[in-house]
């Protein structure tokens, strides 16, 4: 009685990403798994960027005056937001894994994602405008 | 019930095994305070016989009803169409994820009943450990005599509902963790060595959908994470060479 159309799957994956119609403890999940990809990528992006470093100053300058446009700006402000958010919610996360606030575990998250959007906001500002 | 109508087609999930899942409109004229459940019925009893649908007792008491309603896992028996759709709207109705399609919306939940035994799981129990809000010290021993169904129904929705259930074949799921937390750790040592391991309660990703979904109040999240502290002050116990509550509860039950 095999049946390839709904038996769980590692293939199944791209589910985690789709918190349509879900409570919002699902959106949590799936932003906790959107934004630790965004920094893994990032973090690989970053140690290309300290390898121009290697190539000498010239190289490391002219990388520097390149990320200097709003566009680059705009994805470090995502990545200070992704790090808020995914910061924040883990501490959710580890809190309620051990059976503490489960009850407020919506809240929690509301609250959380609240004060990462605003700290956010506070750095995309600042970044902006210095 | 009022005696308004409304025009609603129902997209129904359709496979025969072995062939590809499609998706058959019916459209039918409902009352709105009528049951998914009753639309169902109605489509199987007027339009097409061979559509295969699991039910029983009609009130969120057997757990056979359960399918996905609009993408999210419902018990049919109690979702109200005026819940879920409007007048000339449209209700998708999909079997339960996770679990293998037998025909159409009927799902195979044997392995899922095995692990549930697993677990030692009481489908009924004595009603003084029915863990229901209640003033502990209103309880006597003379109440042992009463039983009650367990509460949680075996449904099946929270495992649908679960993504981790959905990537992970082996992941014991929502609804057999707490049922080792509800009644199977005070009844076997072994339960400890099934859920504090790779596919137990650890693979759980605290997403709450297990929770939202249960029709029966079950809270198997809470459960699993009350488990995880079980499990711990266990490993603590074992640590020190000092008889784990389980073994301790077990010995008690023998006295």
């Amino acid at each position: 009685m095999s049946d390839i159309y709904n038996t769980p799957s590692r293939r199944r994956f791209l589910q985690w990403f789709n918190p349509l119609g879900r409570k919002e403890g699902s959106w949590g999940f799936s932003l906790n798994r959107i934004t630790a990809l965004g920094l893994t990528l990032y973090l690989y992006m970053h140690l290309v960027v300290l390898g121009l470093l290697a190539r000498g100053p010239d190289a490391y300058d002219n990388f520097l005056a390149l990320i200097h446009n709003p566009v680059f700006i705009f994805g470090e402000v995502l990545v200070v937001a992704a790090g808020f958010i995914h910061g924040l919610n883990g501490l959710r996360i580890a809190l309620t894994s051990f059976g503490i606030a489960v009850p407020q575990q919506r809240s929690m998250l509301i609250v959380l994602m609240v004060i990462a959007g605003i700290a956010s906001l506070i750095f995309a500002i600042r970044m902006f405008t210095a | 019930m009022s005696s308004e109508k409304w025009n609603v087609t129902f997209e129904v999930y359709r496979q025969v095994p072995g062939e590809k899942p499609h998706f058959d409109e019916f459209k039918l004229e409902v009352n709105p305070d009528e049951y998914v459940l009753d639309g169902i019925e109605r489509i199987w009893a007027f339009w097409d016989r061979t559509l295969c649908f699991r039910h029983a007792c009609h009130h969120s008491t057997c757990g056979a009803c359960g399918m996905r309603v609009n993408g999210i896992e419902k018990l049919s028996c109690i979702t109200l169409i005026r819940d879920v759709t409007h007048d000339g709207g449209k209700m998708r109705v999909e079997p339960l994820r996770n679990f293998p399609v037998v025909r159409d919306l009927a799902v195979d939940m044997g392995n899922f009943y095995l692990q549930m035994d697993a677990v030692h799981h009481r489908p009924v129990l004595p009603v003084s450990e029915a863990s229901i809000e209640k003033p502990e010290e209103t309880w006597s021993p003379e109440y042992d005599q009463y039983t009650r169904l367990s509460d949680c129904i075996e449904c099946g929705l929270c495992i649908s509902a679960c993504p981790i259930s959905g990537t992970d074949p082996n992941y014991l799921g929502p609804a057999v963790l707490a049922g080792a937390q509800q009644s199977g750790l005070s009844r076997s040592p072994q339960v400890m060595g099934l859920v504090d391991s790779e596919n137990g309660l650890w693979r759980c990703h605290s997403v709450y959908e297990c929770t939202a979904v249960c029709p029966s109040f079950v809270d198997p999240a809470r459960r699993i994470m009350d488990l995880r502290k079980m499990v711990l002050v266990e490993r603590v116990r074992r640590l020190f060479n000092r008889p784990t509550r389980t073994e301790l509860r077990i010995e008690e039950t023998r006295k």
